[in-house]
């Protein structure tokens, strides 16, 4: 799967807890742009980990602001698990 | 640029709940007259929000021995037991907690908080896992920031949830913790413990449990969900509080690992804070053979939840699954459960107001924990305000009422 598809499932997935954001985008501020409060990302990261069927420890997601960057751990923790 | 100034929103949010007239957050008691009565600006108020379980706060022997213990050893210990050393005190309660739990060992805490933050961020080193409940208490999710190994969470007492999540975990070499909770604070509702060992054995993980709201609550002799479900020899560890069903304050961890007495020296929430006074280990002990032998105690606070519980749900009330002394009313938003907290204080009934994102699923909760020591008058009392407000407020309809209630 590449960036722009990873992309897409965590703007989707961003959908889900938050239906009436708009313009989502690869380098919307998860936190800062759109309010998720901590517990509201860990949420997110939880429907992410049951999509990709991986686990993203929280400490993984800690520096991650935007969406383009968490894609980035989604992959990167995806490529562990095939090693 | 203020230090504070990251705090705006906090402030915001912070002015808005105390513009509805009471600050929910400093309530200041003028008196507390007894475990269920206290008095808030002149006004004698029913205290329905203490998580005083079974009233022990005005334990006659407690405070008698808590009395004695402060004229022999003085107000406070000055330090850490590791630095200023341990008092009688301190060494009989943990061997009292031990036997009381038949484990062979246990370590006492300054406060509940400390003791999950020190056991589970000490437990997890960094080739380990930690699996959270997601509704964990605050104290659960601070130990996680504490502990070096990788962390996750596993959906509010789902323990197929937590077997999928186990099996994506990679082992690094390392040991998995599972961590739950006896009674969660905020609903009132039980882990399935049962399923969740066998989930965690599969596994062959570590199990700690957080008891805070449970002991001397749940099981025959108080020992909490893991006695009441019959898997106490399951749980690696127990975790729990004296300032609640105790009536004091502090924390402590039982267990049967070899090696125990390790942890103090390597727990830092253990070692590098004061110790408790001899006056409040003195009354937990007390209060400890209280809780052991507690029986009625606990039948008199579980028919006391059971009526709470029925008599919410008959005036209309949304509150949580389980019945428990924990009894959570759901109200629509927040600003409703602002108003409808503030107005049930100044009728003289004290409960707590619960807001996101202290709250599971972002409820807007009004959390009542109710104590052996209510009267029925005090309970019928608490739910008819809940039911005037609640029909002024438009929050429940008075024709359900008059159709079932």
């Amino acid at each position: 799967m590449n960036d722009e598809e990873v992309v897409a499932i965590i703007i989707k997935e961003l959908l889900v807890i938050m239906p009436n954001a708009s313009d989502i985008a690869s380098e919307t501020n998860i936190v800062r742009d759109l309010s998720l409060d901590s517990l509201a990302v860990m949420d997110l990261v939880m429907a992410l980990e049951d999509y990709f069927d991986i686990s993203i420890p929280l400490d993984r997601i800690a520096d991650t602001e935007t969406v383009f960057q968490l894609a980035g751990v989604v992959q990167s923790l995806q490529t562990e698990v095939r090693a | 640029m203020s230090i504070l100034k990251k705090f705006e929103e906090l402030r915001g949010a912070y002015n808005h709940v105390k513009e509805a007239g009471n600050d929910p957050f400093s309530v200041c008691f003028d008196e507390i007259l007894s475990p269920t009565e206290g008095v808030v600006s002149g006004k004698k108020t029913i205290l329905l929000g203490t998580n005083n379980y079974l009233g022990l706060t005005f334990d006659k022997q407690s405070i008698e021995t808590a009395v004695s213990a402060l004229r022999e050893n003085g107000t406070g210990t000055t330090g850490s037991r590791i630095a200023n050393g341990s008092y009688g005190w301190h060494a009989r309660l943990e061997s009292n907690l031990a036997s009381f739990y038949g484990r062979d060992h246990a370590m006492v805490f300054t406060t509940g908080y400390q003791a999950n933050l020190g056991i589970i961020a000490t437990l997890a080193g960094r080739d380990d896992h930690l699996v959270i409940d997601a509704d964990s208490h605050a104290c659960i999710y601070d130990a996680c920031k504490l502990t070096p190994a990788p962390v996750t969470r596993f959906k509010h007492n789902d323990p197929n949830d937590l077997r999928t999540r186990l099996g994506r975990i990679k082992n690094n070499g390392g040991n998995i913790i599972v961590v739950t909770e006896g009674i969660f604070s905020m609903l009132g509702d039980k882990a399935p413990l049962k399923e969740i060992v066998e989930v965690t054995k599969e596994f062959g993980a570590y199990l700690i449990v957080d008891e805070a709201h449970s002991m001397g609550v749940l099981g025959k002799h108080g020992r909490g969900l893991a006695e009441e479900c019959g898997v106490e020899d399951d749980v690696d560890f127990i975790l729990g509080t004296f300032s609640k069903s105790l009536g004091a304050i502090g924390g402590f961890c039982v267990s049967n690992i070899a090696d125990f007495d390790l942890l103090k020296v390597a727990c830092r929430p253990y070692m590098f804070t004061a110790s408790l006074p001899s006056s409040v280990v003195a009354s937990v002990v007390t209060a400890l053979e209280k809780v052991e032998k507690g029986e009625l105690l606990r039948e008199k606070l579980m028919s006391n939840a059971r009526y709470l519980h029925s008599k919410m749900i008959a005036a209309g009330f949304s509150v949580g699954p389980d019945v428990s002394p924990v009894v959570a009313l759901r109200l629509q938003s927040s600003e409703m459960a602002i108003s409808f907290w503030n107005a049930l204080l100044n009728e003289g009934l004290y409960v707590n107001l619960a807001l996101p994102p202290a709250t599971p699923a972002n409820m807007s909760l009004l959390r009542c924990s109710v104590s052996s020591s209510h009267s029925k008058i005090q309970i019928d009392k608490a739910v008819a305000l809940f039911t005037k407000i609640g029909i002024e407020f438009g929050v429940i309809e008075p024709e359900l009422l008059a159709q079932f209630g």
